[in-house]
């Protein structure tokens, strides 16, 4: 059987020999419950053939399409409904409220260990960069026991090489090498003081905390492959982070139309939608409050990646420049990805304009970030702009 | 995988004995084999065959479904595949009373396979041995010219479905007659009255000539020696006609392999054998694909049918019930293609054996009376087998799915539409009308674009394909790839004709609405569609697009 090592090595060739490669770092959600998702990252590739499509047109939104159904009633009647946006609560929460944290609180930990994984595969095979300042300086300082203290005549654990080097000096000393060339080991005096060991000693370990926050605007525009895109990104981003800090690595994830709103897992941000209209500020809003409230700019490295289809309603985006300049004065990074609709034209969006025009992106390059790419962006691009949004 | 055991297979057999009787058909000879979610996860990218050739894109299948499984573990009952003899799979763990049923669920999918008329084309092929072989090859190959051969297999995969299925399956079915268009036949139909456009006397005068010549049993061309001597361009036109005539029957896979000079090469020959085999496949899996509905609404018939009257099933009875209604229940909303099967089945049956499928019936209006028709011709059985023999998918909802048996089980098309004020999507009864279901069912059966050569636009090394319009747009992201594997092994510059709607739509004003209130009829999105013809050209790997 086949590796991911090897398809993807596969997959790289194929970019030699002038194809495209076919390879998508695909991932399958299951909701659990009480926000416990199980995530898997497998490969996904599509077999390009001549289909048909389905017609969309512009202005569709509402139609949700049609399948078979059964039961009682007349022409029109409504037989069902379900939210659009689904509250956080009731979800299923109530039935299982009185388990312990005990019971599958491994969900979690499985997605971890499997991004940790992607992170790897990103940073090695797709050749991201390593983040060179982790900013050490806020740190979260705890000790941690290693063999690395010397000692000499007693220990745990015997250091051959330091051992040799003492014996080979005590020798020297005693005039017992005659012949620096000839060295004879089975004549060596040995002094038990000779002996170097390794002792268990505590030792202060520096970890770099971060701290993401992943904003998606799930408003009505944002259908299909734009929030597959931004969605896509923000779970390579998230591993890659992920990876670099050594899973020391905290998330949260805001969604937006018109209002922000905070989600408690990786599944709901990537699973809702609505149908509304955008206002970017609104998110902004949120995370500088969150940040202001929970006085998390003491102890994380915060790094903020908003995606969005670029559309919003304050056309000057004056609001929301505001809002990022607050951000920038406790931020690592700002990363703004605008997912550009392929009917939209290249840089007429919104978000991409008054960022521009802010002038934001000149002052502080190493603050912000700006990327734009098209809709029908393929991981390859996906992953240069996690590139461009990085560095 | 191994073989199941000697109990299990006299239970196997035993069923065979009591569908033989009940008129199921099928071949003595069948494989039995157990295998684990695990073997099964690694077999489905194979379309369950073993032998197939190894393929890249198979392993990645494997090791999705393997994260598949791990968030969602099941227990598939059983998987059948249309070999000889044919081979189906099971679980371990099965109770034997599960297994009688299961039995009888794969003969009704064997019964299918080995009497439907669209399964001709694979009765006589050993597929195993057929995809062994294959297998062997392709790794042979793979040997010599690397990581190339995957590259024509991709390529070739690539157009796997535009394969010409339905004249493949006809030349089984009907054995092709000869079409040639004949001399006499164009003098008088076509020189005559469209070209030369004569008049009835003068036309009638000529037929009599040639009655007279034929009867002398002098050679025809006596006869058109007089004609080419009156008309000098009747040769020259009559060549053309007939070359024109000559369609092309080949599928685009087809002409590449006999046409293009790549492949011609030396060093390229191999991947005619790639193609070869990759379009076997492909034809090999078409029945499969257009009767999924008819195959596992006729294997669900059987199993509750002849289940229902074994004496195995005592002291099981709600067992089978509950097994039996997660396989064949009604889904509130959605498309359960064993559910929607068997009642069509049992339909069938049930108009047939009250002769409702009559003139009588048809010409009846009065609502109480058709109630009560009754004809009692009790041919039911023999109806569906007829329907398990000549139908497919498309006829078979086509022709069978009709007001009656809408309201019988209280169908209909269900929508879903966003209701603004209260932000939650709908679910509502769009419609209850036979034909609107019918269509809704039809859209989502399997129907690949119509794509062919156009031989005379295939000049100057450039190979023109033309999509047939059918007011259905091609799925734009997949072109470039598709269209750099055909470029390759084409080995020049492929153009390809295809519609696109126009981005913006043309919306009539509803003025049917304005002195009669009540509800318009809404016109189907595609009607008020403007579509503009759009040549794509792929050429050194670089895609462009042309509106015309």
């Amino acid at each position: 059987m086949i590796t991911l090592d090897e398809l993807l090595q596969r997959d790289k060739q194929r970019e030699e020999d002038g194809f495209k490669r076919k390879i998508r770092i695909g991932r399958l959600v299951k909701p659990g419950r009480g926000g416990k998702d199980k995530i898997v990252v497998v490969p996904t590739t599509v077999e390009e053939k001549f289909i048909h499509d389905e017609i969309k047109l512009d202005q569709d939104d509402t139609d949700g399409g049609s399948t078979s159904g059964t039961g009682q009633g007349e022409e029109g009647d409504v037989i069902g409904e379900e939210p659009v946006r689904p509250s956080e609560e009731g979800e299923g929460e109530g039935e299982d409220a009185g388990q312990g944290p005990g019971e599958g609180s491994g969900g979690e930990h499985e997605f971890e260990a499997n991004a940790y994984e992607l992170g790897k595969v990103l940073s090695q095979d797709f050749e991201l960069p390593n983040l060179t300042d982790k900013g050490k300086k806020r740190t979260l300082s705890r000790y941690v026991y290693d063999l690395t203290d010397k000692h000499q005549g007693v220990g745990q654990f015997l250091d051959k090489k330091a051992t040799l080097k003492r014996i080979v000096q005590t020798n020297i000393s005693l005039g017992n090498i005659p012949d620096v060339s000839r060295i004879e080991p089975s004549e060596f005096i040995v002094s038990p003081q000779d002996l170097i060991y390794r002792i268990l000693s505590r030792e202060k370990d520096f970890e770099s905390q971060a701290l993401v926050f992943f904003l998606r605007d799930y408003s009505g525009s944002m259908g299909g492959k734009t929030t597959q895109v931004v969605v896509s990104q923000h779970v390579m981003l998230y591993s890659w982070l992920l990876y670099q800090y050594e899973k020391q690595v905290e998330t949260r994830f805001i969604l937006h139309d018109t209002e922000a709103r905070e989600v408690s897992d990786f599944y709901k941000y990537h699973s809702y939608k609505v149908a509304g209209g955008t206002k970017v500020v609104s998110a902004y809003r949120l995370v500088n409050e969150i940040v202001e409230r929970e006085n998390l700019d003491r102890d994380y490295n915060i790094y903020i990646f908003h995606g969005t289809d670029g559309d919003d309603w304050d056309k000057d985006g004056k609001e929301a420049i505001e809002e990022l300049m607050k951000m920038m004065t406790y931020v690592a990074r700002i990363g703004v990805c605008v997912v550009e609709h392929s009917y939209a034209g290249k840089n007429k969006t919104e978000v991409d304009r008054y960022i521009r025009a802010s002038g934001l992106l000149e002052k502080h390059p190493t603050l912000i970030k700006l990327d734009v790419m098209g809709e029908d962006s393929d991981d390859t691009r996906i992953i240069q702009g996690i590139k461009t949004l990085i560095t | 995988m191994e073989l199941v055991s000697q109990h299990v297979k006299g239970i196997m057999e035993e069923c065979k004995i009591r569908a033989r009787d009940a008129g199921l058909c099928f071949d003595d000879e069948t494989l039995e084999y157990i295998v684990t979610n695990r073997d099964m996860i690694e077999l489905s990218p194979k379309v369950m065959i073993p032998t197939l050739y190894d393929y890249w894109v198979h392993d990645v299948r494997v090791l999705s479904g393997k994260g598949m499984y791990e968030l969602y573990p099941s227990n598939p009952y059983e998987t059948v595949i249309n070999t000889r003899p044919a081979i189906s799979y099971y679980n371990d763990n099965n109770p034997d009373w599960l297994n009688v049923m299961i039995f009888y669920h794969v003969l009704g999918h064997i019964d299918f396979f080995q009497n439907n008329l669209f399964y001709k084309n694979t009765w006589d092929i050993d597929l195993t041995g057929q995809a062994l072989s294959d297998k062997r090859l392709i790794s042979r190959l793979r040997a010599e010219k690397g990581r190339w051969v995957d590259y024509a297999i991709e390529f070739s995969r690539g157009i796997d479905n535009i394969v010409s299925y339905h004249k493949e399956i006809n030349q089984y079915v009907m054995p092709r007659k000869s079409r040639k268009l004949s001399r006499v036949d164009f003098y008088f139909d076509t020189f005559l009255q469209v070209i030369k456009k004569v008049s009835a006397s003068e036309y009638l005068k000529e037929i009599e000539r040639y009655n007279l010549t034929s009867k002398e049993e002098q050679p025809v061309d006596e006869f058109f020696t007089q004609v080419t001597s009156i008309y000098p361009e009747f040769d020259e036109m009559f060549r053309k006609a007939a070359e024109k005539s000559k369609k092309n029957d080949l599928d685009v896979m087809e002409y590449i392999m006999t046409h293009s000079v790549f492949l011609r090469e030396e060093d390229n020959k191999w991947m005619k054998s790639i193609m070869q085999i990759v379009r076997n496949t492909s034809l090999y899996f078409q029945p499969q694909i257009r009767t999924k509905i008819m195959n596992e609404g006729w294997a669900s018939f059987w199993h509750d049918y002849l289940f229902m009257n074994d004496d195995r099933i005592n002291g099981h009875e709600t067992d089978y019930a509950k097994v039996n209604a997660q396989v064949t229940a009604m889904p509130k909303v959605g498309l359960n293609p064993y559910a929607l099967g068997l009642r069509l089945f049992d339909h069938i049956m049930d108009m047939e054996d009250k002769g409702r499928y009559s003139l009588e019936y048809f010409m009846l209006r009065d609502e109480l009376e058709r109630r009560e028709f009754n004809g009692q011709l009790n041919t039911g059985f023999d109806r569906i087998f007829k329907v398990r023999e000549d139908y497919c998918d498309f006829t078979f909802i086509n022709q069978f799915v009709d007001q009656e048996f809408m309201n019988r089980h209280e169908l209909f098309v269900a929508g879903k539409r966003l209701n603004q004020k209260r932000l939650t999507w709908e679910y509502f009864i769009k419609s209850k009308n036979a034909g609107d279901y019918r269509q809704m069912i039809i859209d989502t059966l399997y129907h690949p674009p119509v794509i062919d050569v156009v031989p005379s636009e295939s000049v100057d090394g450039i190979l023109f394909l033309k999509h047939t319009f059918e007011h259905k747009p091609l799925k734009t992201d997949f072109l470039e790839n598709t269209m750099i594997g055909i470029e390759y092994l084409w080995g020049g510059p492929v153009k390809l004709e295809t519609h696109e709607p126009a981005q913006k739509a043309k919306v009539d004003p509803d003025y049917s609405n304005l002195m009669t209130p009540g509800p318009a009829v809404p016109m189907t999105k595609q009607e008020r569609l403007d579509w503009k013809k759009v040549v794509y050209t792929m050429e050194k790997r670089k895609l462009t697009r042309q509106e015309q």
